[in-house]
């Protein structure tokens, strides 16, 4: 019984999970709960928060009963959380006041749409990064205390606490009403377009600017430090990490030096590549964002590109066209033929994400002919997230002189072999596939780790690291180009393509 | 492994029963609801609920998402096809044979039958070795490798024994007798093992993967060196056994196999 663990929570977009790992590394239990989701009005996305912090508190003993492990056994705590969600909650009864908001969620469009007609656009993007999108937590704050009755009078009286979901978790864990620590991390504040990037505070000028009272923000903190101890059903464990779920998968593929990069592959993919110490200065197309900030240490920051669909346009195929039975499945058809017929599918369903940004961007289907087959439609959906990955990385080629030799991959579609070949054909880079492929849990476990000196330092989590399968570039560099111009001729059809209403 | 059958059984009202239900929904010509087919049976409706449930766990009914309405299922018209397709055996296998490659530093395999040997699906690399190669799509000779060996034994659809019994290396089995004599000992025991038969100094051991009624799908394999997987001039080391068909099980029941 004198083993000791590290447990992480990644706190997802549709469930949460708790995991467990050894000194080595390795994963030593597993347990998952879904939560709801509602979606009251077209482009609106709500979850409970009290519902998530209820699954937080049962799933923390059922990984560890799993592990046949105790409490006591646990060093230290990580989070990792969906990112850009946002919660309000009352200080005095602990509960949310009104439903979290989801990064998913576009109801913020006026607000947003609002600040770009004011001119703050420079503004925005010159302190914070970001260009003001619907994408980001601070709209929604406001949103929120715009809408919902009372809620600015008692925000400004400081009777109301915001966040992000690791803020709220963090609050409820270290004992809520009786003591709860008001925290956020510098990944997830990074992403709420009201701090400063460079100096990973709050920034008054932005506050002003979306008039958000500053009483009820959490403090900004790095993402590996002591936030404080929990009370049951971890006693007395020390909540010693919390990370963005992307930048804790950037962590826990440990890319730590300038270059490395890696693509989660889930219902969309995001694509985050290390750009070290410096505050990067990409052009529109990518945004700017912290890596990740170890106690006392300098940021290491990070560029990041993000695709709307990827796992959701093989869902589409299944759901809507019943062309395949399984999502797996789509490797069979696909492979039944060698190439894609002509055929190329942008899947723009709603607009498209980086490097374009394109919200009136629709989806098309170009290159059909007699000859087309369902075969070469399943190899066109799988392209297209392999191009969408390229202009993702020529994007950063281009804005920061940066070249991808290797991206690391991770999430459900890394189980599709043919997918991962053609990335690595298109990218003409190596793709690594690691040995745990719950990289966001891993992160928010390392960053846990390294702060209570469970693990020593960087170079130990770089070791714990396998490789688990390399693809390497097979594709001849003359149909890269011309398969390459192709790829962005079709996505010129899908751009702008939504009228401007009457 | 299989059962004993001593006395012969009368029919079985189950399997009757689902072949009426089969019959029911072929011959209605549109999807029907549960009681529908509850009221032609005469039978009760959580009796027949146990029934196209199951089938269609199996394949053989297709539940609407929307009404809920049941109709025969493609697993029922493409018998002909094996019932598994081999990238859903990777997806559901992936994260247990990383946890397998990770447990005992090999590196794994699974395979799939095919007409000339065991086709390699799914490949997870030696934790901590050199670089190493993607050998999905290899096809290993079913009579010197340990993935084909026990497909020999136990994955239907694989040939009753293969055509010709090359030799590869001075191991290899090539005698028909001491080849069949092998396979007796592997439905025997549940697992087969490769000792320098295929590549000199390359050692594995594989056992089945079963989906649903246990029938074997394909099988799974850690190999390296014989060292590594051997007990020094005797038979497997029972740590890689052991994790191997505990691995194995797991995978079935994902698979759909109610052990």
């Amino acid at each position: 019984m004198n083993e000791t663990v590290i447990a992480a929570i990644d706190q997802g977009t549709t469930s949460t999970r708790c995991m467990i790992f050894d000194r080595q590394g390795r994963t030593r239990s597993l347990a998952q709960r879904e939560h709801h989701q509602t979606f009251p009005r077209p482009g609106w996305a709500e979850q409970d928060a009290d519902e998530i912090w209820r699954h937080v508190q049962r799933l923390v003993p059922e990984a560890l009963a799993q592990a046949g492990l105790d409490h006591r056994q646990v060093a230290a705590l990580g989070i990792a959380n969906q990112r850009e969600t946002t919660v309000v909650w009352d200080r005095a009864t602990g509960r949310s006041v009104a439903p979290a908001i989801t990064w998913q969620d576009t109801r913020t469009s006026d607000i947003v749409d609002d600040l770009v007609a004011k001119g703050a656009t420079d503004k925005v993007m010159a302190v914070t990064g970001l260009q003001p999108r619907t994408y980001f937590a601070g709209p929604r704050l406001r949103w929120l205390l715009d809408h919902r009755r009372g809620l600015r009078a008692r925000a400004e009286a400081g009777e109301l606490l915001f966040g992000t979901m690791e803020s709220w978790l963090i609050w409820n864990l270290t004992g809520g009403l009786d003591g709860g620590v008001h925290v956020t991390d510098v990944t997830n504040a990074s992403r709420t377009m009201l701090m400063d990037l460079s100096t990973g505070q709050w920034d008054d000028t932005m506050l002003e600017l979306l008039d958000i009272p500053r009483a009820g923000l959490p403090s900004i903190r790095s993402n590996a430090e002591v936030y404080g101890t929990c009370v049951a059903p971890l006693q007395g464990v020390p909540i010693a990490g919390a990370l963005g779920d992307q930048q804790a998968a950037l962590f826990g593929q440990t890319c730590f030096q300038p270059g490395d990069a890696k693509c989660t592959y889930g219902t969309g993919a995001f694509l985050l590549i290390n750009t070290g110490p410096e505050r990067p200065t990409p052009g529109p197309s990518v945004l700017p964002t912290v890596a990740y900030a170890l106690g006392d240490d300098a940021p290491v920051y990070a560029v990041e590109g993000s695709i709307a669909m990827a796992g959701s346009l093989v869902q589409w195929l299944r759901d809507a066209l019943e062309i395949i039975p399984t999502a797996p499945q789509i490797e069979t058809l696909a492979r039944s033929v060698d190439h894609n017929g002509g055929c190329y599918i942008v899947p723009a369903f709603s607009g498209l994400y980086a490097p374009r940004w394109d919200q009136d961007a629709r989806g098309v289907i170009v290159g059909l002919t007699s000859f087309v087959t369902k075969a070469h439609l399943a190899r066109a959906v799988l392209e297209a997230t392999a191009w969408q990955t390229w202009e993702v990385v020529e994007a950063i080629r281009r804005d920061l002189g940066l070249t991808l030799e290797t991206l690391r991959v991770d999430g459900g579609m890394t189980s599709n072999h043919l997918l991962m070949q053609m990335l690595s054909d298109v990218l003409d880079a190596s793709v690594e596939r690691p040995l745990v492929s719950e990289t966001v849990c891993l992160g928010a476990a390392y960053a846990a780790g390294l702060t209570v000196g469970y693990w020593s330092d960087l170079a130990t989590l770089s070791h714990h690291r396998h490789v688990a399968a390399v693809w390497r570039p097979q594709m001849d560099a003359a149909v890269r180009k011309r398969e390459s111009t192709q790829w962005n001729r079709a996505v010129d059809h899908a751009l702008g393509w939504v009228l401007p209403p009457e | 492994m299989r059962a004993n059958v001593t006395d012969v059984p009368g029919a079985i009202q189950s399997v009757e029963r689902a072949a009426a239900v089969l019959r029911i929904l072929g011959g209605a010509g549109r999807p029907l609801r549960l009681s529908e087919i509850a009221d032609a049976l005469d039978l009760p409706k959580p009796t027949i609920f146990g029934l196209v449930r199951t089938l269609r766990d199996v394949g053989f009914v297709h539940q609407d998402r929307a009404t809920s309405d049941y109709s025969l299922g493609d697993g029922i018209r493409n018998l002909h096809e094996s019932g598994l397709d081999p990238n859903d055996l990777r997806s559901h296998a992936m994260n247990w044979s990383d946890a397998l490659a990770s447990r005992t530093r090999l590196e794994v395999h699974i395979g799939f039958p095919d007409p000339d040997g065991a086709r390699i699906v799914h490949h997870v690399f030696r934790p901590g070795g050199s670089v190493q190669q993607l050998r999905i799509g290899e096809v290993l000779p079913f009579h010197a490798s340990a993935l084909g060996k026990i497909m020999l034994g136990f994955v239907a659809g694989t040939p009753s024994s293969p055509r010709q019994l090359e030799r590869y290396t001075p191991r290899t089995l090539v005698n028909r007798a001491a080849l069949d004599a092998e396979l007796h000992r592997i439905r025997a025991r549940g697992w087969s093992s490769e000792g320098s038969e295929l590549i000199p100094g390359i050692g594995a051991l594989a056992v089945p993967l079963r989906g649903y009624g246990g029938i074997g799908v394909g099988a799974l394999a850690v190999t390296g060196p014989v060292e590594k997987v051997f007990r020094h001039a005797g038979p497997p080391l029972d740590t890689i056994i052991r994790a191997t068909t505990e691995t194995a099980a797991s995978i079935s029941r994902s698979l759909g196999l109610h052990a």
